[in-house]
């Protein structure tokens, strides 16, 4: 059969099925980027602190952990809303199949967060860290001591702690993009360069995020140096994607399409690749070259990107295999 | 048991694309309204007036090499004895990777929150009953079996037609064979 | 030993409970709690009960699944010889009739004026004394036969048989003039004998199979398709001629796209080159028929190349498929068709074929047509009045139509119009027809129905029919009730039973005893002396020598099966002047008629418009089944085919709303615009049986559009009376608003 002069008639109209897939809405993509952001603060966060051997210099950065894993708390809200038989969701947590990056993220996130947590324990100040101490409710429950002994424990495995939190950014930012990787039916997304992209677009806004909080000089040209750094391996991670697909099979084509004339053109090219990625990276490097005064125009453009590109590929991915 | 390998055969030479296959799924599989667990597909190609027409009779393809399965977190898509390929509501959070990973689209959300989609029927194959769509097609141009078996209807049938799967080469490895 | 620490051994010991433990996890699936039990949908029913279906009027043995005083499912009784097991999707889609939340639950009588569908609720008892006391009325007034009863579906023999007691003849059904009736007059003019429902066709044995408009597959009577695909699978070659590219011509090795109108042009070029090449079955034409040398003579100037300017199909492929069909004689069937009433010529076409099939031999021969046979059944002992000695209403039949030999439902219509028939119909019983869509040229319908002096109509749904009428009586399913024993003429002969399977929902009543009370009201209580049906069928089945219990408890006994063809042994005999097959009937000559059918061209349409072709499609039974939710789950609206070229040339797209408007300025409900390769330039076709408008059918209503509404022209059959519907034209024009 020629699909291309075919008439194709077909009774089935299941709903979020036909007349093509539509089984997730915002919940996803909101939870990718908050994902991908949270990875990118963490893994950031941590190896700054490794190579510095300091604690961060602004307060907003030494609290960013702390801030992620309420992001993050955010985004798996979006994930249960998502949840078509929430009451079940303990079942995640009663097994582990290697073969799903779901059942991955699933344990991923509960490595996250011990891990961001203690972290965001051992970059405190001591004047922070007495602030916490002495917050009521510890001081009414009588658990000075155990929240003591918490800092303690950060202190002695630090440097334990900042590897298993890049390590699980890093997982965390790699697995949301095999999440849609691994889904070979939409051909817009089978391919596992997605993972390095989800992880490199989570360095980018996470740099961005920590950028909006205005921190103290060599920590702002630190992130914009990094968030540069990611913008363009995602430009070249986002064009090895659309060669691949361009120069597939005749389904991948059809897919490339979609960003390349299709429904999806405009908003793709302009939001993500433009606005998202282009513009704040000239405005980056014209502000490390000319010492120009940074605003936070970039890093909100960046993060609209970041969202921008989930939106449109999750969107897009759900049409992509559009035979009838 | 774990010696079986089930598998449907459908004749598009005699599909008359009737829908009694659909209608008789949804009544014995009690298919909420609106839903279908198997559809009819009729494909016309060329110009008027030399056209050529295939009907097909499609559900889940039961696949041996399942996305499915390998998409499901909790492990409530799994393949059962036979080969087939089922969901247990009880552990189906309602995740959607499985419909992410199908290339059929052969699956939905059940009001009730599950993913689901045709078992074979399963329930009635264990007590040696035909699945209901084979069992009420006007046309008799449905087979199911164990493909194991070199005497079913099914194996005979594949080693004595031409015929093809749906959507190869996404290497899904299906056990729905249309013979042309 | 007294090393051993209490405390290690507590360790030791722990450690080798948590590790036994841990251990038969796995192999037990965590103690049961990661198994996958085998989910059952729990359909089957508690209790199985054996009938056949109503959803079409072939009457598929089922099976009806019960399960807490509900039905779970319908599926087919493997021992019945019409189903077979298997059912069309109608079948299974009976539990969408009984659980119909539109369905009739109470008598209602009119309040309003009649068509403005204002009725009240009222007792079994005030409605039948209205329906008796009109109906006396109307007996005393202007005598028996002024009551007319039309009647679609197999409940209705009750009816036919207070009709009969009651002392009139006027009984029709909508299938005679309105679908098959001139084919069963062709094939008798032919043959001696009609084809029959269910047809007497062997297709499973045919090597070759022409249909001529036929489009089984979407006319889906069950055992007609099992039959057709399994010749396909025996390797039988198809030939469809059909102006549109059915399921059928998708299967087919020849697909002839003929200019509609014109079949009859091409029935006669088949049998010149037959005739001409000397292909035809020589040894049957010689013992059985006469006429030859006439028909030969008829044929000489109907050369394929005519037949070619004509019909738009090659002389090359015309010769071909000439060849083929003979080629496989005896075992080539011409199929007769099933709804053969389009242009007015129709009993001719269907003569035609005849002709043809008697040319292959097919006629009474293994892969043609067999000669069915009957059980037979007792009668229930019972008084009847006299017959009076009437001619039903529609008799100018008689004179204008003089072979028919059933009545037309249209005649009866006509007549109930005062002062154009032979005597004035003044009242109708209507059983399970909905009139508005079956009669061509609704308006007239609606104009005879305000003649009349009472009207009631029996039905399960409220279709547009029971708007007009002044009492309505709502019958049971027939999943609900116990109908007349179903004896057929087939192959394989048989009885089978209806007998309910739950309780009648609603106030409904079967027709049985709405007809009994009936009669019991009219002084004919005599004609009714049984209680109910149970008694009434039990009788028969004993006084026939068969067991009831049995009978109840399978659905169907089967008959001896007895020779059926020429081959086995039968010696034929033609019901003919001639007792032979007449390929040339010297009783039409006399008649005035064509002794040979003749063609004549059909009108071409008016410059943009298109005619309009009708059909079914395989999930429903005319309008009776497009309120049915469960059915219209995979089909709920009709489109309109047209040509693709045609659309586009006309600016419009695949699947927008149109309307149609007929030669006569009627324009049609929206409806979508099926834009496709698979049909002719030169006409459109639907569905026929939606643009429902009843309040009732609220599933129904406002659905797709109605091809009855459009066909205010028909070309009556000068024969036999049977109305040609496929003679109006449509304009097609996008929906503004």
């Amino acid at each position: 059969m020629n699909t291309n002069t075919a008439e194709i008639v077909t009774t089935r109209h299941n709903h979020l099925i036909d007349p093509h897939l539509h089984i997730w809405g915002w919940e996803i993509p909101a939870y990718l980027f908050l994902g991908g952001m949270v990875a990118g603060i963490l893994i950031l966060t941590a190896l700054t602190a490794l190579r510095s051997g300091r604690n961060p210099g602004s307060r907003p950065l030494r609290l960013m952990p702390m801030v992620a894993l309420g992001l993050l708390s955010l985004g798996m809200a979006a994930l249960f809303l998502d949840l078509e038989y929430k009451l079940h969701v303990f079942r995640f947590y009663l097994a582990f199949l290697p073969s799903s990056p779901m059942s991955w993220g699933s344990w991923i996130l509960v490595l996250v967060y011990p891990a961001a947590f203690l972290m965001g324990l051992t970059l405190l100040e001591p004047a922070e860290r007495t602030a916490v101490r002495m917050w009521k409710p510890w001081r009414m429950l009588g658990m000075t001591g155990w929240v003591d002994r918490l800092f303690a424990f950060a202190d002695s495995r630090r440097r334990g702690i900042l590897i298993a939190s890049l390590v699980a950014g890093a997982c965390l930012g790699i697995y949301t993009g095999l999440l849609l990787g691994v889904l070979g039916a939409r051909p817009l997304w089978n391919s596992t360069l997605l993972g390095p992209l989800f992880l490199v677009s989570g360095i980018s806004t996470g740099a961005a995020f920590m950028l909006l909080f205005r921190p103290r000089d060599h920590e702002h040209r630190d992130l914009v140096r990094w968030d540069m750094a990611a913008i363009g391996a995602e430009l070249l991670l986002l064009g090895l994607l659309l060669i691949n697909l361009a120069t597939g099979p005749q389904t991948s084509q059809a897919a490339a399409q979609l960003f390349l004339g299709g429904s999806w053109t405009g908003a793709f090219w302009a939001l993500v690749v433009i606005a998202g990625l282009l513009v704040p990276l000239v405005m980056e490097v014209l502000e490390q070259r000319k010492h120009l005064n940074p605003t936070a125009i970039s890093a909100a453009l960046v993060l609209v990107g970041g969202i921008s590109l989930r939106f449109i590929l999750l969107m897009a991915g759900q049409e992509s295999l559009g035979v009838f | 048991m774990s010696d079986v390998r089930y598998a449907m055969v459908i004749d598009t030479r005699l599909c008359v694309s009737c829908k009694a296959c659909v209608l008789a799924c949804q009544a014995e599989n009690d298919v909420p309204e609106g839903f279908c667990r198997d559809w009819l597909v009729e494909e016309v190609s060329g110009t008027f007036p030399d056209l050529s027409a295939e009907n097909r009779s499609e559900r889940c393809n039961h696949c041996s090499n399942a996305p499915c399965v390998s998409a499901c977190p909790t492990g409530a898509s799994h393949i059962a004895d036979g080969g087939v390929v089922l969901v247990n509501h009880d552990k189906c959070t309602g995740c959607k990777a499985c419909i992410g990973a199908c290339p059929y689209d052969a699956r939905y959300v059940h009001p009730d929150g599950y993913v689901d989609k045709c078992t074979f029927c399963m329930h009635r194959v264990k007590d040696g009953r035909q699945p209901a769509c084979v069992e009420v097609c006007p046309t008799a141009c449905m087979y199911f079996g164990d493909l194991n078996d070199p005497k079913s209807d099914v194996a005979r049938m594949l080693r004595t037609r031409k015929h093809k799967v749906l959507r190869p080469e996404t290497g899904t490895d299906p056990n729905v064979f249309y013979l042309v | 030993m007294s090393a051993m620490k209490r405390r290690d051994f507590i360790k030791i010991g722990g450690a080798s409970a948590a590790a036994i433990t841990l251990g038969s996890a796995l192999p037990t699936k965590f103690w049961g709690l990661d198994a996958n039990p085998l989910h059952n949908p729990g359909t089957d029913g508690d209790t199985v009960v054996p009938t056949f279906c109503e959803l079409c009027f072939w009457k598929c043995g089922v099976l009806a699944h019960v399960k807490d005083g509900r039905v779970t499912k319908i599926v087919g009784n493997p021992a019945h010889p019409l189903s077979r097991g298997r059912l069309c999707p109608r079948g299974t889609g009976g539990t969408g009739l009984l659980y119909d939340p539109d369905r009739l639950q109470k008598p209602l009588i009119r309040k309003g004026k009649r068509g403005e569908q204002k009725f009240v609720e009222a007792t079994w008892d005030e409605a039948l004394d209205v329906v008796a006391e009109n109906m006396a009325k109307i007996r005393d007034k202007y005598g028996a036969e002024a009551m007319a009863l039309y009647s679609h579906g197999y409940g209705g023999s009750w009816f036919k048989h207070l009709m009969k007691s009651y002392g009139s003849p006027n009984v029709a059904a909508p299938s005679y003039a309105q679908c098959r009736g001139p084919r069963e007059v062709g094939f008798r003019l032919t043959f001696g004998d009609g084809v029959g429902s269910p047809e007497s066709t062997d297709m499973e044995n045919s090597r070759v199979i022409t249909l001529i408009g036929s489009h089984l597959g979407e006319n889906m009577h069950n055992t007609q398709v099992q039959d057709f695909t399994r010749a396909i699978d025996r390797g039988a070659d198809l030939i469809v001629v059909d102006p549109r590219h059915s399921i059928a011509a998708g299967k087919a090795r020849y697909w002839l796209p003929i200019k509609p109108g014109t079949d009859l042009a091409l029935l006669l070029a088949w049998m010149h080159v037959i005739v001409k090449e000397r292909l035809y079955d020589r040894d049957y034409i010689e013992q059985y028929s006469t006429g030859l040398d006439k028909l030969e003579a008829h044929l000489a100037d109907k050369t394929p190349e005519w037949a070619y300017t004509h019909t738009t199909i090659r002389p090359r492929v015309i010769r071909e498929t000439a060849r083929l069909m003979a080629g496989a004689a005896p075992a080539s069937l011409v199929h007769p068709g099933r709804h053969v009433t389009w242009y007015g010529d129709d009993t001719q076409r269907s003569r035609a074929i005849a002709i043809l099939n008697a040319l292959l031999g097919s006629w009474g021969r293994k892969g043609g047509f067999c000669f069915p046979s009957k059980t037979k059944l007792a009668s229930f002992p019972h008084e009847s009045h006299p017959y009076p000695d009437v001619l039903p209403a529609d008799m100018p039949r008689e004179t204008m139509y003089p072979f028919a030999d059933g009545a037309l439902a249209s005649g009866i219509c006509d007549a109930s119009i005062p002062g154009t028939a032979g005597y004035d119909i003044k009242g109708w019983i209507v059983y399970g027809t909905n009139l508005i869509q079956a009669l061509p040229n609704p308006e007239n319908t609606i104009k005879a129905i305000q003649e009349l002096d009472f009207m009631v109509a029996v039905d399960v749904l409220p279709a547009e029919i029971t708007g007009w009428a002044d009492v309505v009586l709502p019958e049971s399913t027939y999943l609900e009730r116990m109908d007349e024993l179903h004896a057929p003429a087939y192959r394989t002969p048989f009885v089978a039973l209806r007998q309910p399977v739950v309780e009648p929902m609603f106030d409904s009543k079967p027709g049985w005893w709405m007809a009994k009370e009936l009669g019991k009201r009219l002084e004919l209580e005599d004609c009714f002396p049984w209680k109910d049906s149970e008694e009434y069928i039990r009788e028969r089945v004993q006084q026939s020598g068969l067991d009831y219990e049995t009978l109840a408890r399978e659905g169907v006994i089967l008959g001896k099966e007895e020779p059926a063809f020429i081959e086995d042994g039968i010696v034929p005999s033609f019901d003919t002047p001639s007792g032979k097959i007449e390929l040339y009937s010297e009783q039409l000559a006399e008649a005035g008629f064509d002794p040979v059918p003749s063609y004549t061209p059909p009108e071409e349409p008016p410059p943009g418009s298109f005619r309009l072709l009708f059909g079914r499609a395989p999930t429903h039974t005319f309008g009776r089944t497009t309120n049915n939710r469960f059915l219209s789950s995979v089909y709920d609206e009709n489109e309109i085919w047209v040509n693709a070229r045609m659309a586009e040339e006309m600016g419009l797209t695949d699947r927008e709303k149109v309307v149609l408007i007929n030669q006569d300025g009627v324009r049609s409900e929206p409806i979508s615009l099926k834009a496709t390769q698979r049909i002719r330039p030169d006409c459109v076709y639907m569905v026929h049986g939606y643009g429902h408008d009843a309040k009732g059918l609220t599933f129904a209503r406002g659905r797709g559009a109605s091809d009855s509404r459009l066909v205010t022209r028909f070309k009556t059959d000068p024969l036999m009376g049977g109305t040609g519907m496929n003679v109006n034209f449509v304009s097609i024009e996008r929906v503004t608003a």
